[in-house]
């Protein structure tokens, strides 16, 4: 996206609009004429973070190849509230195979695609955080060591909601799921070291990973055409807020997204070949109990006594986030977004 | 494709799975009131004209600001800025400088010669209105713009009223004021200088006028009973400043002494240092806090090298000295005297006590009740006399320009539903814009712009105007620091935030629409609205 | 032109033939040598535009071949034991889907104890997971079959195993006949996907289907699968036709007429239990052999036809249900004319050879009606039965009678 000197400063930098600045400068999602790949009448609960992020990536991405795109998905919710017979709210060509087999149809698909020489048909896989981290994690390495030209989007609400809120690879310490109930003397999940996956797709030196969230629209779509614009695996991790599994009111599902950024416990970066290259900087830091207290899942922290040491880990992670990637910065520069009138 | 049954599926089929009965509450586009716009005492809609003033378009934003004031270029010098002091904005950096911008409108608008739209159409009515101040003008201007024809009487030689006598130049040039003086009686107004109405009634029934509206200002100084010597020279504020209007300014010596605490004060002591006065010298007994003159003037005022003695009443005066009594603030904050004493050296001393209004023109009219030195009227700005109304100054309420501005709106509102013989009903007001609604996140940080001044060393020889004008880039940067507290910005926000994209656009100034098919009611619409221009209301089930 | 060659040299090429546009691999032994050889093709570019992909396992093989196909793509694979089992999810989602895949499964006895040697548990083990399977008696069969697999494949929309026994075929120098580019062309048309990803006819691939339609949905499959029985007479006719030589179909019946006993087998052990007829036949026994060459769908009728005018049927099964007997001889059974005496035998298993000799000493004595309802060839009893008393319950597990 160009960017220009001349900053908006009512709503240019944040909002999905602004109908002072360019048309091309403003988010697909602005748009009129936006794909709408994923359509109404979906069976997402109310406030899907999942549901938000997939349009926002595939509108994003079917807007920078040209409506040149085909689509594979892991089973999970996004899957099952899109596609219940007789119905399916996609709008772009989309395939569904299994749970931990995304990564490896995707690039079945573009082996597929090579073969017939419609190398112009860019393919896009997308999953949860159980088939992605979890389940399907083997063939996601695999994608990714093969350098396949596939664009693996995970949708992260850090549990299996599908199957009822259960604990997964990229559930958060101290979080409630239906497997790591709030009982005993260590209510809620374990502390461990937890699978940043962002960081292992990294390690895997493929050309381009990058994280972002439901919150900030034109930085995720930055990163998708970006990432569209790159041939090769790539990788895009977006936190998506789960209203049910969180516990958490269904219009506060972009704000939670916004609020794990700004407290440093979900890192929004950019990596290019192994190596970050971008940071998005906190705006306005929060401490990290402005984040929990939001949330039903995390209720044992406050009630009925606080557990003041566990919110102290959970602030020392942000704080590592945040001095490991430099989240906070004197300098911290605001998205670009703006243009001459 | 001849696709197999049920695994393979046409796309976009799930239309036909209305998730809007889902809902339990609905959300709802509104406008609310910005704060500006409630604060204003002229009645501005603010945040509309910033609107198109945002777009650059800043003929449609002179336009929407004339709509309730036709002298922008005044008000964005003379205006005391409340609206600026309620701004949402303040709790997020700084106010807006709503004022700055109307003042480059205001300009813009002379300097491009743009005209007020004339009536559409005559009523065949006459009104007379008696004072060509801020609210006479205002008035007339509004009479005449919903067809009246008016006349103007006044008893100056010049219009404009405490405008012109009252705001020294270096506040208000006089060619701005001249000229947005003249666009309104362009409107084809008359207007009668040099002549006082002695009795209102009897004008408007000799005159022919279906109403009339008192709007004579108080120009009566208010005195004050100070033992003087033969020799010490004590003067009024008004007469001062009025004296340099005519270009005939009267000698004050090298220390002048100001006595009071209010704007016309802090002109005087102002105007006193461009007169060539080393010792500007402000005499108030109560404290800063407490002083009624706007912080605005005071600032500019000290920056100028004028001094105040706070907590001080003059109890004599002679030829070069004054005494001065100290006071001190009972637990009410009324000052109680000290009984301790002290001199200050003064050639002159200049009475700043406040401003009588002079009502002889209603004496004789039956059902007029005066209290207090104003007029008693109703919400309707009536007097108890049918057909008589009366603003500004002459009605209880704060005494600025903009109050005035806003009574004439008032005023010729009220003349005009009265002619009409409709009943006055007060329209029902917006539910307020307030901070707690907007979603603040969105809005980029930026600082205001602040206005060039002049610097203090110069204006204090000179009566340049002291606070200089935006230029176009910054009154632009300015307006779009604008937040449309409760009134939807298109940015696509809400149409961009549905996770069941349940809004529709539709299209430039037209706004959004909810599409209850789908919408499951969520609310992430109105929670991630910035500008709080969408509200849920429960699902009537 | 036949030559001196390794069967999977020869599938190798019957594959590269019929121009595959995606071939994966994963390594499991004794498949290797088929993938390798497609590998170099691919490597070498004699197969452009073929993509060859390797992949991180059987389960991404398998996942691979489904996405390629649901590209538009021909798509190839191939595996055998633990491999099988390891993409069995996916395997039952290519057939869900429809997509007309093509895998040779090296068949190889499964773990544990781990045994890389041949039998039939793995295609066993997924034989109803709606693939045809067809199983090759040698290499000559397995690289006609190969041929065959993709047209019988594209014109159903179903996906097709092609069994080809590990080691004793894969591994296994024989004179074969490859044919020629030109015939399998003639043959083998390019593929027309009934179903694809495409930006420019997009649909929804995979939807979730519930219980108002999935009865259907599988009934549907259902019936597609049994048109293989109608069809693969007719493409095994069309490719005899093409190529000069061959036939066969369902099934391949050998020296029948007038069998009191029909031996019933699939796979590589045909040939030695065709060499053991002949034997037994010369000694006059009245004995004969069917080969089950489509064991999935099971062609009933084409069995039942076969077998009308045995007296007794023997079904040799290299694979064991453990606890229940062989899977061959539950399915001849039902084909089977009632009251006709049947044996299953277990043979084979983990590699151990089937000899000429153990299987004419079985048939014998299935001939004296001494087999039997399941027997074991070449158990070694005195093993078993010390093993056994050490049991509860000791030496009273029912082993039957054997052919030692």
């Amino acid at each position: 996206m160009p960017t220009a000197p001349v900053k908006f400063y009512q709503v240019g930098s944040f909002a999905a609009g602004n109908r002072l600045i360019d048309p091309s400068l403003r988010t697909v999602q602005s748009e009129l004429t936006r794909s709408n790949s994923l359509t109404s009448g979906h069976r997402a609960c109310q406030g899907c973070g999942e549901a938000l992020g997939a349009r926002y990536v595939l509108d994003a991405a079917m807007r920078a190849s040209g409506g040149r795109l085909v689509v594979v998905n892991a089973t999970g919710c996004l899957e099952v509230f899109s596609t219940p017979y007789p119905e399916t709210s996609w709008q772009v060509a989309w395939l569904h195979s299994l749970f931990g087999n995304a990564p490896a149809a995707a690039s079945g698909v573009a082996a597929a695609l090579r073969s017939q020489g419609r190398t112009d048909i860019r393919v896009l896989a997308q999953g949860g955080d159980g088939g992605t981290v979890d389940i399907g994690l083997g063939a996601l390495s695999g994608m990714f060591e093969r350098n396949d030209d596939v664009l693996y989007v995970c949708y992260d609400n850090e549990a299996y909601m599908n199957t009822g809120v259960q604990r997964s690879g990229a559930t958060p310490p101290a979080a409630r799921t239906a497997t790591t109930e709030t009982v005993g003397p260590e209510p809620g999940n374990v502390f461990g070291q937890g699978k940043n996956l962002p960081r292992i797709a990294m390690a895997h030196g493929i050309p381009y990973v990058a994280t972002a969230t439901v919150s900030e629209v034109h930085d995720l779509e930055n990163k998708v055409e970006t990432a569209m614009g790159i041939h090769g695996a790539r990788y895009l991790h977006v936190l998506v807020p789960c209203p049910l599994g969180w516990a958490a009111p269904t219009n506060q599902t972009v704000h939670l997204a916004r609020l794990a950024k700004e407290t440093g416990i979900f890192p929004v970066l950019e990596a290019r070949d192994g190596e970050v290259t971008a940071v998005s900087a906190i705006r306005h830091q929060v401490p990290v109990e402005e984040y929990l207290k939001l949330q039903g899942r995390y209720r044992h922290l406050f009630r009925p006594e606080p557990r003041t040491e566990v919110i102290a880990r959970i602030q020392a992670a942000a704080d590592a986030n945040i001095a490991r990637y430099g989240l906070v910065s004197d300098d911290a520069t605001e998205p670009p977004a703006g243009g001459a009138p | 494709m001849n696709i197999p049954f049920a695994i393979t599926l046409d796309v976009g089929s799930s239309l036909a799975n209305k998730t809007g009965n889902w809902r339990v509450e609905r959300p709802v586009y509104v406008d609310r009131l910005p704060a500006c716009n409630q604060a204003c005492p002229a009645g501005e809609n603010v945040q509309g004209w910033l609107y198109r003033a945002e777009e650059g378009d800043y003929e449609g934003a002179w336009r929407v600001l004339v709509e309730e004031n036709p002298m922008p270029a005044i008000m964005g010098r003379v205006c005391y800025k409340v609206c600026e002091t309620s701004c949402n904005r303040a709790q997020l950096d700084e106010a807006v400088g709503i004022n700055a911008v109307e003042r480059f409108l205001g300009d813009e608008a002379l300097r491009r010669g743009w005209p007020f739209a004339p009536p559409a159409k005559e009523s065949g009515k006459r009104v007379l209105v008696v004072g060509a101040g801020p609210c006479g003008l205002s008035a007339a201007y509004h009479l005449r713009r919903l067809g009246h024809t008016v006349t103007i009487v006044d008893s100056e030689r010049d219009a404009g009223g405490m405008m012109r006598s009252g705001i020294p130049v270096y506040r208000l040039p006089r060619d701005v004021l001249t000229a947005e003086i003249d666009r309104i009686l362009d409107l084809g107004i008359e207007l009668q200088l040099g002549t006082r109405v002695s009795n209102v009634e009897k004008a408007r029934a000799e005159g022919g006028f279906d109403a009339a509206l008192v709007a004579v200002g108080a120009q009566l100084s208010q005195r004050a009973e100070i033992p003087a010597g033969d020799s010490a020279r004590i003067l009024d504020a008004l007469r001062l400043l009025r004296s340099v209007e005519d270009a005939e300014p009267l000698r004050l010596g090298r220390r002048v002494a100001v006595y009071g605490g209010g704007n016309t004060a802090l002109d005087a002591a102002r105007t006193a240092r461009r007169l060539g006065a080393t010792d500007a010298v402000v005499v108030y007994r109560r404290t800063r806090e407490r002083m009624p003159a706007h912080d605005v003037e005071l600032e500019e005022a000290l920056a100028e090298g004028v001094q105040v003695r706070w907590l001080s009443t003059v109890s004599r005066a002679d030829a070069g000295t004054l005494v001065l009594e100290k006071m001190r603030l009972d637990e009410t904050g009324f000052p109680q005297p000290t009984g301790e004493y002290e001199e200050l050296d003064a050639d002159s001393l200049v009475l700043a006590l406040g401003q009588n209004t002079d009502l002889s023109l209603l004496e004789d009219v039956a059902g007029i009740t005066v209290d207090d030195g104003v007029v008693q009227v109703g919400p309707d700005l009536m007097t108890g006399h049918p057909g008589i109304f009366a603003g500004g100054d002459v009605v209880p309420g704060e005494r600025t320009v903009t109050t005035a501005v806003g009574h004439g709106k008032k005023a010729a509102r009220r003349i005009d539903g009265w002619l009409r013989g409709e009943e006055w009903r007060p329209a029902p007001k917006h539910e307020l814009a307030s901070f707690d609604l907007l979603n603040t996140w969105y809005y980029s940080d930026a600082p205001r712009t602040v206005r060039p001044q002049l610097e203090p060393a110069r204006r204090r020889t000179t009566f340049d105007e002291v606070v200089g004008g935006l230029d176009e880039t910054n009154a632009l940067f300015e307006a779009r620091r604008c937040l449309s507290c409760g009134n939807c910005l298109e940015c696509d926000n809400c149409y961009g935030v549905c996770p069941d994209n349940a809004v529709v656009k539709l299209g430039p100034g037209k706004r959004y629409q909810i599409d209850y098919d789908y919408c499951k009611g969520c609310g992430m619409c109105v929670a991630e609205c910035p500008c709080g221009a969408i509200t849920m209301v429960p699902e009537s089930i | 032109m036949r030559e001196q060659i390794e069967g999977s040299q020869a599938v190798a090429r019957a594959v590269a033939l019929c121009r595959p546009q995606v071939v994966c691999a994963y390594p499991i032994t004794p498949q290797t040598h088929i993938v390798e050889a497609l590998g170099a093709r691919v490597k070498e570019g004699s197969l452009a535009p073929c993509q060859f992909i390797n992949v991180e396992s059987e389960f991404a093989a398998m996942s691979v071949s489904i996405g390629a196909s649901a590209g538009g793509s021909r798509a190839y694979t191939a595996t055998a034991s633990q491999g099988l089992l390891f993409m069995a999810e996916a395997v039952y989602n290519a057939s869900g889907l429809g997509l007309p895949i093509v895998m040779t499964v090296a068949n190889r006895a499964i773990g544990a104890p781990i045994n890389i040697w041949n039998d039939h548990s793995d295609s066993m083990a997924l034989r109803d997971a709606g693939w045809v399977q067809l199983f090759a008696a040698d290499n000559q069969s397995a690289v006609d079959l190969h041929i065959q697999a993709f047209r019988l494949a594209e014109e159903l929309s179903v996906p097709v195993m092609v069994c080809v026994d590990g080691f004793s075929l894969t591994h296994a120098v024989e004179g074969i006949d490859v044919p020629d580019q030109e015939s399998v062309d003639s043959f083998l048309p390019p593929f027309v996907p009934r179903q694809r990803l495409d930006p420019d006819e997009p649909v929804t691939i995979g939807a979730m289907v519930g219980p108002e339609a999935f009865t259907e949905v599988r009934y549907l499959a259902h019936a597609r699968m049994r048109r293989a029985l109608d069809l693969m007479p007719v493409i095994a006719a069309e490719f005899a036709a093409a190529v000069g030589r061959g036939g066969g179909g369902l099934v391949e019946p050998y020296r029948l007429e007038g069998a009191d006993l029909v031996v019933v087998a699939q796979g590589s052990v045909i040939g030695t239990l065709c060499d053991a007829i002949d034997e037994l036949r010369d000694e006059g026994i009245s004995v004969g052999a069917l080969a089950v060459t489509v064991y999935r769908p099971f062609p009933v009728d084409a069995v039942r036809a076969a077998l009308a005018g045995a007296r007794r049927v023997v079904v040799i099964d290299r694979a064991l249900a453990t606890g229940e007997g062989g899977f061959l001889a539950a399915d001849v059974r039902r084909a089977a004319p009632a009251g006709t005496p049947l044996h299953g035998v277990i043979a084979g298993l983990g590699g151990r050879p089937v000899t000429r000799a153990s299987l004419r000493r079985c048939l014998e004595e299935a001939s004296r009606g001494l087999l039997g309802e399941l027997a074991w060839l070449d158990l070694d009893t005195t093993l078993i039965e010390k093993e056994l008393a050490g049991l509860p319950g000791g030496t009273d597990v029912h082993a039957g009678p054997h052919a030692g």
